[in-house]
């Protein structure tokens, strides 16, 4: 009897390797929702792991709010370059300027919200009919019930009182058509679990996620880098100050942490210390208790 | 460090929540801001101390009914160990939920409330536990506070339930009296519990053993994709890939392919950049074969040596959990992991009472019913028994009308 060594992390790398080769077994035209976030990056590397020495069985898809982290477009096409794939970009702008969406105004102005049309258009117009994303269930507790393959209607809604039951390892991807599916590979890591596999398989990250000096603006008691896309007035005092970015999306709803955490080894052991979680420094979900769920039953992602 | 999964059952308010909460909290699990939020939550305790049982019902409809109505997972971790909860519903019309929740489960925590002692509920959770085939079973009572801490009332419900076990034919059953509202024996060791010399809830689980690792001769990966380059430099590659459901295949083993039956040898184990002798129960990898033999997904490489059964009429538990009742006069699709065929209920055995476990002739199966049946298959299945291979001994029943998972099987018996 041979022993191995299989810990945690080896756990819920297989476990994620399965369910994207179930994606790529059972349907027709998936996709890889790219956002240039740590999640997603990890989501590549387990595609690599699923798929190499064979291409992905599927385009990777950014759904870009043209309000993005410099670093994070920069890093985009750098990955793209090195792994060869195809890249789709849904674009905010153009749904704005074809009249599906308006912009919203005032102070909190954000395009993330404005995402889900963008996303939902993308989908119908390249019939995905899969549409895996790098969702956690430790993130927000409307996130905690979703099944790892999730239905969605010909509108994108989640419904979750209707959930199919999820038994074994055993996925159930079959849809009528114009429906999709969401799936989420890493459903069961934490944000530790993630940190931690970045280290042990040495990803590279977009800059932002580590210590940098940069021009940043106080609102709603949280620190938002500076920059064109936030709606600033006299009253935003601009300064300078160490951050870093503990969740990348759009520039105008993800707020910055105070931090000296420049090596990866510095970000697993403020992680590990911190007292406030992940999705605290997204001014999306604090709007309500249900923000998520209500969100999610609107089709994001 | 490694993973339990658990997960909770009991009655509407026995405490499933709140011990799972109560585990976050005294475990240092809930950051400032989640907590922050529960401060200012509406849902209040009658003392007015934040009540834990939030943070796992995640849903508005949830919190407006205060019930858990779908599972909800939850993670944390001590030095020890990392651990993954569902919360799972106890209502029986969200049986289906439960199952869902216990299937991937390797302990159960089975709550009683001290002052009702072991009710129809218990009996019916056992029973799905027992179905499932749950490892290990810890029993709490809970709500000890309300009962003065008693060991009178603590022993007249373990004697009660040990009946049960027995009758379940339940192994592993560990007994923890508690307060989930107070934390006593949950991380804890409680002061006001003089009279019980065991561990608590937490300790237990850090060191009961997982069993992730399969170490039977059972080896089974079922092909989930071929990767096939097709590159100039790679023209001939051809692998298979897929997760090690079972046992252990090495370099040089004699495999057998099914359903084709034609054999090979390993000649190549793939993990990305490695190139490992060996790949174990759980791992997903990538294999390839000596010889040129036509598999593509939905097939089963298996050692050669200890052969699954196949057949097309099978014996089996069925576990239904759609709203539409059964009907025996339709197809249905059967998913056993990457194999989809087509198949019957050509009959129904028995159902079984879940609050009396009394077995019944029936003619019928409706939501959250459980019973035995004999299905047909369009193809022959390459299975295990569910007691002797969890992972190649289950499956799935969809129906093609709605696509809805309609039914959980657990093979029993392949029928001559
Ligand atoms: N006194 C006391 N009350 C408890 C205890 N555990 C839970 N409760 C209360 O019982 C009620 C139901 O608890 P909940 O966790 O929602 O039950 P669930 O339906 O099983 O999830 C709540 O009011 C809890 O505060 C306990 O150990 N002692
Ligand atoms: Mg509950």
């Amino acid at each position: 009897m041979s022993t191995y060594n299989f810990d945690y992390l080896d756990e819920l790398e297989a476990e994620a390797i399965h369910i994207l080769r179930e994606v790529a077994g059972q349907f027709e035209k998936p996709a890889l929702l790219f956002s240039g976030g740590k999640d997603s990056i990890t989501l590549v590397r387990l595609a690599e792991k699923a798929f190499r020495p064979g291409k992905f069985p599927f385009p990777l898809v950014h759904i870009d709010t043209g309000h993005n982290f410099e670093e994070t477009i920069t890093y985009r096409d750098k990955m793209i370059e090195r792994i060869g794939e195809r890249l789709i970009v849904g674009s905010v702008q153009e749904s704005i300027n074809q009249g599906k969406v308006i912009e919203q105004t005032g102070k909190n102005a954000s395009r993330n919200a404005l995402q889900t049309v963008t996303l939902l258009d993308t989908i119908a117009e390249h019939q995905f009919d899969a549409c895996i994303g790098g969702a956690r269930r430790d993130e927000e507790k409307a996130r905690a019930k979703e099944r790892i393959f999730s239905v969605r209607d010909e509108f994108g809604q989640w419904d979750p009182k209707r959930q199919r039951p999820e038994l074994w390892n055993i996925y159930n991807g079959k849809i009528h058509k114009g429906e999709n599916v969401r799936v989420f590979p890493i459903s069961n890591w934490t944000e530790l679990d993630v940190w931690n596999y970045i280290r042990r398989e040495k990803i590279e990250l977009p800059s932002i996620y580590f210590s940098h000096e940069r021009e940043v603006i106080t609102r709603n008691g949280q620190l938002m880098a500076a920059s064109p896309f936030l709606n600033m007035d006299d009253e935003d005092v601009v300064f300078r100050k160490q951050v870093r970015f503990r969740t990348v999306g759009d520039m105008s709803c993800t707020a910055a942490v105070e931090s000296e955490a420049t090596l990866i080894d510095d970000i697993i052991d403020e992680i590990s210390a911190s007292k406030i979680s992940e999705r605290g420094a997204r001014l999306d979900d604090k709007v309500s208790e249900a923000a998520m769920e209500d969100r999610k039953k609107g089709g994001y992602f | 460090m490694n993973i339990l999964k658990f997960f909770t059952a009991g009655s509407v308010d026995d405490g499933k929540s709140t011990l799972i909460g109560r585990l976050l909290y005294d475990t240092d699990s809930i950051l400032a801001d989640q907590l922050e939020a529960l401060q200012s939550s509406n849902r209040k305790n009658d003392d007015g101390t934040i009540d834990l049982a939030i943070l796992t019902d995640g849903l508005r409809a949830e919190r407006e009914q205060g019930i858990t109505i779908d599972v909800a997972y939850k993670y944390f971790q001590t030095e020890k160990r990392k651990f993954i909860i569902a919360d799972t519903p106890g209502h029986i019309q969200y049986t289906r939920n439960m199952v869902t929740g216990a299937s991937t489960a390797n302990l159960a925590i089975i709550l009683i409330d001290a002052r009702n002692g072991v009710v129809e509920q218990t009996i019916r959770h056992s029973y799905l536990v027992s179905l499932l085939g749950i490892k290990h079973i810890v029993v709490c009572i809970n709500k000890m506070d309300m009962v003065n801490y008693s060991e009178e009332v603590y022993s007249s419900i373990i004697d009660k339930y040990k009946v049960l076990a027995q009758q379940l034919k339940l192994k592993d059953v560990t007994y923890i009296p508690v307060s989930a509202l107070k934390g006593d024996n949950i991380v804890q060791n409680s002061v006001h519990m003089d009279w019980y010399n065991g561990e608590s809830l937490l300790h237990f689980l850090e060191q009961v053993d997982t069993d992730n690792l399969d170490k039977s001769q059972l080896a089974r990966m079922p092909v989930q994709w071929v990767i096939r380059p097709q590159t100039d430099k790679l023209h001939d590659y051809r692998g298979y890939a897929g997760r090690v459901l079972s046992g252990t295949f090495k370099l040089n083993d004699k495999v057998t392919v099914l359903p084709s039956g034609a054999s090979s040898t390993i000649e190549k184990i793939e993990f990305f950049d490695q190139l490992p002798d060996a790949a174990h129960a759980g791992q997903s990898v990538t294999i390839h074969l000596k010889d040129d033999v036509d598999i593509s997904r939905g097939d089963t490489i298996v050692n050669a040596s200890a052969l699954p059964q196949e057949s097309k009429l099978i014996e089996a538990d069925l576990c239904w959990m759609d709203g539409r009742a059964l009907d025996t006069s339709i197809m249905y699709l059967i998913q056993h992991n990457s194999k989809v065929t087509k198949c019957k209920i050509s009959e129904i055995l028995h159902k079984v009472d879940i609050n009396t476990l009394e077995k019944h002739p029936a003619d019928e199966f409706k939501l959250n019913d459980i019973g035995r049946v004999i299905l047909k298959t369009a193809d022959a299945l390459a299975f295990d028994l569910y007691d002797e291979n969890r992972a190649n001994g289950s499956a799935i029943l969809v129906d093609s009308r709605t696509n809805l998972t309609v039914g959980a099987l657990m093979f029993r018996a392949a029928v001559e």
